[in-house]
């Protein structure tokens, strides 16, 4: 038996800032899951299922907080499900989600992800003060800028490209309302003379702290059918892990997204990603990410990554533009930074992106990673429904 | 006609009230490799891996990653986490199995309640607004809600007391359980539950690998297949649900198909004994079904893995050709505010 | 075996909550010794209002003032208060559906013990002296036989409303870090680094965690590493990190010690921030009564080939 094909005809996101003073926590999922169901034109009846995901629960300090969100994502009386996949997360839980249309478990199902970062503070939860344990000597961008200057080494790519991936995503930004950073007077000469924080990561290559919420309402091929707009179709979708640390991994670009990207366009029939896909929404929290995974997902050769970048063909206008919507650079409350990625595709193909649109967006890439570069997810989403 | 899936095999540690000795991982893995070696399978041979665990019970952010050590994630695997009961995880590994992608799955989940004080660190789950800054322990609410049993006449302490003192005594026949043999009713904690009628703290892993269609049949001599599995949550606040029953618990069951024909056995996850009367009502089990024969949670609650347990004890009692048909429960939230119900049965014999 | 370590870890944060409309009024009505409730479109009234109606998941916010007077639903007796519940005595946790609400309230009820109290028993708020528009502004209840109090008609609407609360949480925990961590930790007091093997893979990993991540079995051999290692990579530090006394700039480096099939973090010093790179040979230097080197510095060695480190990154 085949799988059920699974629509996106939904998608909803909060405006991300630093912080939402104005809402609570369930005020703040309810507002981008509202917005989610308006896209679809349905209501909470309608929703079958709820699948939510975040990034760890000291970040906002309740555990397990989709116990306390049911009421306010119309949960009652239904199934919920919670996923923790680290910076992953927001990508996997879109995957579950698809995985109980696919399986025909349910009919329709909301997914949602978040994080509301002001009510901590990122760094107290990643660095809790574990006893015995060297402190993290370096800060957040500590544990990247190692990794940049191996890949600098390891492909030769001139200091000059990180910046370029910076002034990139922060003009994209401008083009989408629902961006964090709006930095209108932003030029390249600025992005070049901001302080260099963790040499070889300058403080504009690295990514704000957001609270935000995405979702999306997934549904089956009756569902799509039903829906006021088109929807996007989920061609593949794919998850894989590795562990955190071990003897021969290889950071720069590690054996999981390889892996994962190839599951991916397999189930999609994509036979050359540069040739068949038509954009890419990656997770990119420090600027060099973008030339590391562009090699990493096969798009540009070991070593050629940069070369895309530095040539203009990531841009917006480019020939595969990457990360249209300002990507992680510009927006990042963790938890729901993943399922940003997933959901920009789905609007990109549904011709619904607005002033980031790409035209003609047939097949768009939707990436997320998180960990120490050990967990994947991606979906690549179309047009048109899967041949089956 | 969907796919049939079925557990094939169980594993899980003593559950004691302290590992100190061990991480988490290490603590875990001798159950993963209990569990595949009943199957022959490896690692590597595992179509889905998903685990379930909570970061608040370790007192460490991203604390699943470290575990994922125990695994042997090389070459890497298809992999998700969820941060629940690892009852869920096997939720989530029973979908991935339905779309077909995967024929096989290893589902874990570990808990270790000797770093903090549990009742404490449960009080995070609450409304951070209203609830949390009163610091109700899980004994209270679940006191409170026992007290709501008994003002409703539908039980009274000699009544509870007899709960936990089969479950003790069921847990003499399982090496894996913590408290067991006669135990006194004990002092109050919460009024009105007495120690006896609370779980004990427990540190403790379980894992379970589930396989379809033929490939269960090769790993398994009787696999216990799943004829149903659903899960349901109610609304968070205690002052808005009736407390002396579970709405929730009733609609999983349904919907996984536990009343279409009688069970034999019961493992629900009741960690007070108060919570058993209200499961036993809501999912309208007999005096002639076998309730937590392992002990239940009253006999070891590792939390975040006694889920999983209930599904995997329900499961090798079919292996064993113990059960024809067993119901397994497992609870989440305050008061049982989530309840996931999966009905497993053994082909006839 | 050596002793297994085993040391406090305090999990401890002011969480910033902002609080949105409804519960805003709420929090700010109990400051001003008003309880609030909200109206659902099937005519309940909730006590405490919910943004969100559990039943049908509207959004609802039609607030209503309550009587400060109710009835307990159900109780128990907690003899023994635990930290940060309301109240240091013995006392009753209670559910009270207070005159005019539908549903029912979590709170303390003081009362000179158990026999004192009972479902259906008569209730009212306690008001804490000093309110600042939080859940502890109701002290406690306390029992009450006379008639049922008033409410008034407050709108919701007040000035100086309350946005937000701190919620300050902290969680005791013992941290043990198990058999090989402790293993590795006990070594480092010799200033010795000792990893250990995987049976079946041979690597060797530095610091042990307990298991081979990529054969997921037990590692045990122990296998002594170091001292000197190399530099595989590195950056420079330019900002101060929270809570570390090192002066800016400053580089932190993998550096995979001899003998070892991972790298591990560390400062390096003794040399120029600019002169450090990729394949330095360097060395740990030690003070009185640290657990873990200060840091490392040049050997003097001439600098590894790339090609002996490059999967060591």
């Amino acid at each position: 038996m085949s799988k059920e094909p699974v629509a996106v005809v939904g998608v909803g996101q909060t405006k991300h800032v630093a912080a939402r003073r104005d809402v609570s926590i369930a005020g703040l999922v309810r507002e981008a899951a509202r917005r989610a169901l308006d896209d679809a034109e349905l209501t909470w009846a309608d929703i079958d299922a709820v699948v939510i995901g975040k990034a760890p629960d000291f970040f906002e300090g309740v555990m397990m907080p989709e116990l306390y969100l049911a009421d306010a994502l119309g949960a009652v009386g239904k199934p919920m499900l919670r996923v923790h996949t680290a910076g992953s997360v927001g990508g996997s839980t879109a995957l579950v989600a698809a995985n109980l249309v696919a399986a025909r478990v349910h009919g329709t199902v909301l997914t949602l992800a978040f994080e509301k970062q002001s009510e901590s503070n990122a760094m107290w939860g990643l660095s809790l003060p574990i006893p015995f344990q060297q402190p993290l000597l370096a800060g957040a961008g500590g544990f990247f800028a190692p990794h940049v200057r191996a890949y600098m080494r390891r492909s030769g790519a001139p200091d000059t490209i990180g910046s370029l991936v910076a002034y990139k995503d922060r003009r994209n930004a401008l083009k989408n309302p629902y961006a964090h950073l709006h930095e209108h007077d932003i030029t390249l000469e600025k992005v070049q003379a901001s302080p260099m924080l963790w040499d070889p990561i300058r403080y504009s290559e690295t990514c704000p702290s957001s609270d935000g919420a995405c979702a999306m309402v997934l549904t089956d091929r009756a569902g799509a059918g039903r829906a006021p707009r088109p929807p996007a179709w989920m061609l593949g979708g794919a998850m894989r892990s590795e562990p955190t640390l071990f003897a021969g991994k290889d950071f720069v670009s590690p054996q999981a997204g390889k892996d994962c990207a190839a599951d991916v366009y397999r189930q999609a029939g994509i036979a050359d990603p540069r040739r068949d896909i038509d954009a890419v929404e990656m997770y990119v929290p420090f600027s060099w990410y973008e030339p590391m995974w562009l090699e990493n997902l096969g798009f540009a050769e070991e070593g050629g990554g940069w070369k895309l970048t530095e040539a203009g063909v990531t841009e917006l206008d480019g020939d595969l533009p990457v990360n249209m919507s300002g990507g992680v650079l510009s927006t990042n409350p963790i938890g729901a930074s993943g399922m940003i990625r997933f959901a920009e595709a789905a609007l990109q193909v549904r011709g619904q992106a607005g002033e980031h649109q790409v035209d003609g967006a047939r097949r768009v890439l939707g990436h997320a990673y998180g960990g120490g570069s050990q967990f994947f997810s991606m979906w690549l989403v179309g047009a048109r429904p899967p041949q089956s | 006609m969907t796919r049939e899936i079925a557990v094939v095999a169980f594993a899980q540690t003593d559950h004691r009230r302290s590992t100190e000795e061990s991480s988490e991982v290490e603590m875990l893995m001798p159950v993963l490799h209990g569990a595949l070696a009943q199957t022959g399978l490896r690692t590597a041979d595992i179509g889905f891996t998903c685990s379930g665990s909570s970061d608040y019970l370790a007192g460490r952010a991203f604390s699943f990653t470290l575990a994922l050590d125990g695994v042997g994630a090389w070459p890497p695997v298809s992999e998700s986490h969820v941060e629940m009961d690892g009852a869920w995880a096997l939720y989530e590994a029973w979908t991935k199995l339905l779309t077909g992608d995967a024929d096989t799955a290893l589902v874990y989940s570990y808990g270790k309640c000797s770093p903090g004080s549990v009742r404490d660190v449960l009080t995070r789950q609450l409304d951070p607004y209203y609830l949390a800054p009163l610091w109700p322990d899980s004994v209270a609410l679940a006191a409170l809600q026992a007290q709501a049993l008994m003002d409703a006449g539908h039980t009274d302490e000699p009544a509870l007391a007899a709960v936990g003192a089969r479950s003790r005594a069921d847990a003499t026949a399982n090496p894996h359980a913590q408290l067991k043999g006669p135990q006194p009713h004990g002092d109050y904690v919460v009024r009105p539950l007495r120690t006896g009628d609370c779980p004990p703290v427990s540190d403790g892993a379980a894992a379970v690998i589930l396989a379809a269609g033929e490939r269960a049949r090769q790993l398994c001599e009787r696999p216990a297949w799943i004829r149903g599995i659903d899960h349901r949550i109610e609304a968070h606040g205690l002052g808005v649900r009736d407390l002396t029953d579970s709405p929730s618990a009733r609609l999983a069951a349904e919907r996984a198909g536990a009343f279409e024909r009688p069970v034999d056995t019961a493992e629900l996850h009741a960690p007070f004994t108060s919570q058993e009367v209200i499961l036993r009502r809501a999912l309208r089990l007999g005096d002639d079904v076998r309730v937590n024969p392992s002990g239940g949670a009253l006999a070891a609650n590792p939390v975040m893995a006694a889920g999983l347990v209930r599904i995997g004890e329900a499961a090798a009692r079919v292996h064993r050709g113990e059960s024809d048909r067993a119901l397994a429960h497992a609870t989440s939230g305050p008061c049982l505010q989530q309840n996931l119900v999966a009905v497993l049965e053994g082909d006839p014999r | 075996m050596p002793e297994v370590l085993k040391a406090p870890l305090v999990v401890e944060f002011p969480f910033t909550r902002s609080l949105g409309p409804v519960q805003s009024a709420f929090l700010t009505g109990l400051r001003e010794r008003v309880v609030l409730g909200v109206r659902t479109t099937d005519g309940r009234t909730l006590v405490p209002p919910v943004e969100y109606d559990p039943r049908t998941a509207e959004e609802i916010h039609d607030l209503v003032e309550v009587a400060p007077t109710g009835t307990v639903t159900t109780w128990a007796w907690n003899h023994e208060p635990r930290r940060g519940q309301p109240l240091d005595t013995p006392f009753a946790w209670v559910l009270v559906r207070l005159d005019g609400a539908d549903t029912a309230l979590l709170h303390a009820l003081a009362a000179p013990g158990p026999d004192a109290v009972h479902t259906g028993m008569r209730v009212r708020v306690r008001w804490a002296g000093e309110r600042t528009g939080a859940i502890t502004d109701i002290a406690c209840f306390e029992p009450y036989d006379a008639e049922p109090g008033q409410p008034g008609n407050h709108s919701g609407e007040f000035t100086e409303p309350l946005t937000g609360i701190v919620a300050p949480a902290r969680l005791d925990y013992t941290y043990s870090p198990g058999r090989a961590q402790s293993a590795y930790i006990h070594a480092l007091s010799e200033q010795r680094t000792v990893g250990e093997r995987c049976p079946s893979c041979r690597k060797v990993y530095v610091p042990p965690r307990g298991a081979c991540p990529t054969c997921g079995v037990a590692t045990a051999e122990q296998v002594e590493v170091g001292p000197r290692g190399t530099v595989t990579t590195f950056c420079i530090v330019n900002i101060k990190a929270r809570n570390l006394d090192i002066e800016v700039p400053y580089v932190y480096a993998h550096i995979a010690l001899d003998g070892a099939d991972l790298a591990l973090h560390a400062r390096i010093g003794g040399i120029p921030y600019d002169q450090v790179r990729m394949g330095l040979r360097v060395e740990p230097v030690w003070t009185e009564g640290a657990r873990y080197p200060d840091h490392y510095r040049p050997t003097g060695e001439p600098d590894a080939d790339y090609d002996t480190y490059k999967e060591l990154l």
